[in-house]
This record gives structure tokens, C-alpha cells and sequence, in this order.
């Protein structure tokens, strides 16, 4: 891009940083580890105590991106334990069925998932940051934003006294609620029906009975995704190990869980009761319960990414994949907000952080997983969470299977496509839906 | 609150489940609630979406709201379909609630 220096800019008071990153979970971090690394002046503010300790999450940190934050990272990573296990359930209230798969490369390096606790994560990350020379500024809210008289964001208001932060570029990494972005005009009011509500308990389960439990030993751990748990409201559930904790959540899609009128922690209460997870969960006592808003809206529901002066990153942006199968949201904030710092750091050089100057934050980010991922898996979050997909299907494939493996003696077996046709029937679904559907889901995710 | 019978809070009472967060409260209220417009709304899903459980009908048909134990999630604004009758903003810097297993 040509270079773009314009005689507004000169004339704009000099900043006192050249970034101010707002929030310091995996997004905000990663940026101004980028930005420091750059040699850029850059402030971290963060509105907790210390950083992670507004963030929740719900299973499973996918390292590979670490690569680019510090080689050997699992090294040195706050692990809680090597995800070895991938397990994925469907439920009815008295059947399941799991794929459960492992692998032992997943337990060694370089590895794949891991399990860990935000307030260790999140602070090891911001903790990146802080050693290349950005400063973190804890225990501050930034309440707005400041423009110059043509509308340019110029840096961020806090509610600490003189707390005006003026910079160059502001990145925003303020979370699901980003009130910065809407303030920007780069995020519609917020819509409920683009966001989820998680809800998980922390249970203390002594590391050996976790071992015996779930299969595994030593630093290996085990995630186990869950549909059909939800009462029919859209959504799934989670269970994941920690080290000394196991961690049991469902996740609702919030309109629908309102109309419901049924209580979230009766929905983590029904899975902790189920079959298939009280014998893994008996004597486990709470440690935390925790809350937390997920944007689930997909690639479509993201906001303008770069405005002059300004760019979104993380769950601010609407960075999370939730796509039935997959359901990553760390792996993409980091991603993001190493891509927002070059972006800025780019744009600093070339004396143009405008919209315009700004742009390669997005070109940047289509080109490789961020904005691949969610453009491609798209029309994933609808499907996922369609009515079929939640009401019927579980039913339908636990039947299915039941019909398979319930052995009727001495009544013949029943072929395939019978006993197909019957647990589709039983379960409200027309053989033509479940071919459309299959059709829907290969486009998909094929 | 804690001795609620039925099959609301199988396993652990409400307000055990409460205590084991860490919340470090601030004198202001970060979220206000204007119980008057509450009192035309027909369905107070706040009630039922906040996870923190925070938002009680009172029996003139308002909603009684504490601050206190927020999550800070946003569900019940987001939920809200009557302008101004939910006032959100963040607490002040290092107040509100603190995960330590999040």
C-alpha cells in the first residue's frame, strides 16, 4: 500500500503512547507483545485486579498460535493438563452416545490443547508483554474514548483521575460487551440472539481420583463436548479436567434460555445428574461458580474491524468459533491481537493509522486462520444451533443406536434403513430433513 | 434464600453457590435498575437469564435489584427490551468480581 501521509495528522497533538491497548486477556496482550516487540510505546489497561480475572472460558486452549508468541511455550505455558482425550456426546436424559478420541502425540510436545485456569493464563500472557516493554496498567477501566474533531479516535478516557490516555492507535480488546467498539460506531447494539451465556462450576476432585476417573495419568487431561443437555433450549454442555479441579458448564443461547424461564444453574444441575457424567463427577465439591457472555454470532455478526485510529480484536470482534465440533475462542484473540499489533505497528511507520492505513489488519487476517476459519464455518453457528440439530438429532442417534445394538431375540434384526427410519420417526424428523440436513452439513463443514 | 425448597437449587443452596466467588464490592452501584418501566414489562427475562440471580420481582410488579454479586456478563441487558430501564457500566477499576478458576 502506498504510503499516505496526510497534514491532518501532523497537526494532531503528539500522543503519549503510540498504542493503548484496552484490555488484557489473550487479545490485548498479544498485541502489545507485538507492538513492544516492534519497539512501539504501548500501554495495557486492564479493568481487574490482575489480568484474567474477568475471564472465564470453557475447555480448551489450542496452543499451536503460541508458536508465535514464544517457541517451546508448553515449556513454560501455566498448563493444567495435555488434553489427550477429545470426547464428543449426545444426550437424551437417559441415553448417550460418545466418540471419544485419543492420542498420546496430543501429551507430548508440541502438543495440541490444553487445559488452564484464566487467571494463570491470562496473566502469563500479559506477562509476555510486560518483558518486551509494555506497560500494564491494571485495576482501570477505560470508560470511553477520545476523538479529535473529525471523529478520529486519538486514545481513551479511564476513571482514574487524569486518567486520559492519547495515542495513536487504540486497539480495543474489551471483551463480548466491547462498549468501545460500539462507542466507535464499528458495533451495532448489542443482540442477544448473537450471543450465549456460560455457566460453569469448578469442582475440587483430588488428581489421582481424576486419573482413575477419566482414564488418564499425570499431566494428561480430557475434554468432553456435550449436545442434547439443554432442555431443547439452543446450546451444549462441557466437562474438562484440570489438574486438581474439574470443570462442568453448559452454554445457552440467551434468548432462548429468557423465553425458557428456566434457571441456568438447574441446567449445569441436570448434566452434573446425568448417567453418563454423575459417576465421573461423585463426591466433587464446588470451588467456583462462574459466569460469562460468549459471542456466538459467527463471521456474519463480527464488527468493522479498523476505524481511524482504532482496531477491535478478540471477543470484542466476535472472535469465537463455536461450530459444533469445534469450539475455539483463546486460540483466535491471540491470533487476532498479534495481528492488530502489526497492523498498528505497520501503519505507525507509515504515518497513517486511518482507516485506510489500518486495513491490513484485516487482509492480514484472512489470510490465515483468524478470519479463514470463521468465514469458512460461516453458516456453522446456525446449523449447530438449529432446532433439529438441538431437539431431535440427539434422540434420534442414541435410538439409532439403541436399535442397533438392542439385540431382540427372537424377532429378527431389523435392516439398517428400518431401524433408521424408526428412530427418525420417534424423534419428529422426516427421512427428507435428515438427507437435507446431511446435504447442509457437508457443504458446511466438507 | 438458602433454605428455597424444591428442585430449584438441587446439590448446593443459592447462596453457597455465591460464596465460593470472590467479589470485591465498591461503594457505587455499577448497575442501576428503573423499576418503575420494570412494572410494564411482561417478561422480566432478567429474572431468569442472570446467573448471579440478582434481579427479584417485588409485588408491585418492579424488579429489586444488588449490584453486589454481579458476574459483570451483561446478559441482563442484553435481554432487556425496554430502553433505559437497565443502567450498565463496568464497576470501578479492580472492584467487581474476581475468577480465580475462570
Amino acid at each position: 500500500m502506498a504510503e499516505r501521509p496526510t497534514a491532518d495528522r501532523t497537526v494532531v497533538p503528539a500522543a503519549e503512547f503510540d498504542v493503548v491497548v484496552v484490555g488484557a486477556g489473550p487479545a490485548g496482550s498479544a498485541a502489545a507483545l507485538a507492538l513492544a516487540r516492534a519497539g512501539r510505546s504501548v500501554v495495557l489497561v486492564e479493568r481487574g485486579p490482575f489480568p484474567g480475572s474477568k475471564n472465564v472460558y470453557g475447555g480448551v486452549v489450542y496452543g499451536r498460535v503460541l508458536d508465535q508468541v514464544v517457541p517451546r511455550w508448553w515449556e513454560e505455558v501455566p498448563v493444567e493438563r495435555w488434553v489427550v482425550r477429545r470426547s464428543t456426546m449426545v444426550m437424551t436424559g437417559t441415553q448417550s452416545l460418545s466418540v471419544d478420541y485419543r492420542s498420546e502425540a496430543w501429551g507430548e510436545a508440541p502438543y495440541n490443547g490444553m487445559t488452564t485456569l484464566r487467571s494463570e493464563f491470562d496473566s502469563w500472557m500479559a506477562a509476555k508483554a510486560t518483558d518486551a516493554g509494555a506497560r500494564l496498567v491494571t485495576s482501570t477501566v477505560a470508560t470511553g474514548l477520545l476523538f479529535d474533531v473529525d471523529g478520529r479516535v486519538t486514545g481513551v478516557r479511564t476513571d482514574r483521575a487524569d486518567g486520559d490516555l492519547r495515542a495513536k492507535v487504540v486497539v480495543a480488546c474489551d471483551g463480548v460487551n466491547s462498549f468501545l467498539a460500539k462507542e466507535a460506531g464499528l458495533l451495532a447494539a448489542a443482540e442477544a440472539s448473537h450471543h450465549t451465556l456460560g455457566v460453569k462450576e469448578v469442582l475440587d476432585l483430588p488428581p489421582e481420583v481424576i486419573d482413575e476417573r477419566f482414564g488418564v495419568t499425570g499431566h494428561q487431561g480430557v475434554d468432553i463436548e456435550i449436545l442434547g443437555c439443554t432442555r431443547g433450549i439452543p446450546g451444549g454442555g462441557f466437562l474438562y479436567t484440570n489438574r486438581d479441579t474439574v470443570s462442568v458448564g453448559v452454554v445457552l443461547s440467551l434468548p432462548h434460555l429468557a423465553a425458557a424461564k428456566v434457571r441456568p444453574e438447574e441446567l449445569v444441575a441436570d448434566l452434573k445428574e446425568h448417567p453418563s457424567l454423575a459417576p465421573l463427577l461423585r463426591g466433587a465439591t464446588l470451588r467456583e461458580y462462574a459466569a460469562h457472555l460468549i459471542p456466538e454470532g459467527g463471521y456474519d455478526t463480527m464488527p468493522t474491524l479498523a476505524t481511524d485510529g482504532m482496531l477491535v480484536a478478540g471477543d470484542a470482534a466476535a472472535m469465537t468459533l463455536a461450530a459444533g465440533v469445534w469450539l475455539e475462542g483463546v486460540n483466535f484473540a491471540i491470533g487476532s491481537g498479534l495481528a492488530a499489533g502489526r497492523a498498528a505497528d505497520r501503519a505507525i511507520a507509515r504515518r497513517d493509522w486511518s482507516a485506510v492505513g489500518l486495513a491490513s489488519y484485516r487482509e492480514d487476517l484472512e489470510r490465515q486462520f483468524v478470519l479463514a476459519d470463521h468465514k469458512r464455518l460461516r453458516r456453522a453457528p446456525g446449523l449447530v444451533l438449529s432446532e433439529r440439530i438441538q431437539n431431535r438429532y440427539p434422540g434420534l442417534i442414541c435410538d439409532l443406536v439403541e436399535g442397533m445394538f438392542t439385540v431382540t431375540n427372537p424377532t429378527p434384526k431389523a435392516g439398517g434403513l428400518r431401524v433408521t427410519r424408526r428412530a427418525a420417526a420417534r424423534n419428529g424428523v422426516k427421512l427428507r430433513e435428515l438427507a437435507a440436513d446431511t446435504v447442509r452439513a457437508l457443504r458446511i463443514f466438507g | 434464600m438458602s433454605d428455597t425448597p424444591g428442585d430449584r437449587w438441587r446439590g448446593i443452596a443459592f447462596d453457597r453457590r455465591m460464596a465460593t466467588v470472590d467479589f470485591r464490592v465498591g461503594e457505587r452501584a455499577h448497575i442501576t435498575v428503573a423499576s418503575e418501566i420494570c412494572r410494564s414489562c411482561t417478561t422480566q427475562a432478567c429474572v431468569t437469564v442472570c446467573p448471579a440471580d440478582l434481579f427479584a420481582p417485588t409485588s408491585d410488579g418492579g424488579i429489586l435489584f444488588n449490584y453486589e454479586e454481579c458476574f459483570e456478563c451483561g446478559s441482563c441487558y442484553m435481554v432487556c427490551n425496554h430502553d433505559g430501564a437497565i443502567t450498565w457500566t463496568y464497576p470501578d477499576g479492580g472492584q467487581g468480581v474476581v475468577f480465580h478458576h475462570g
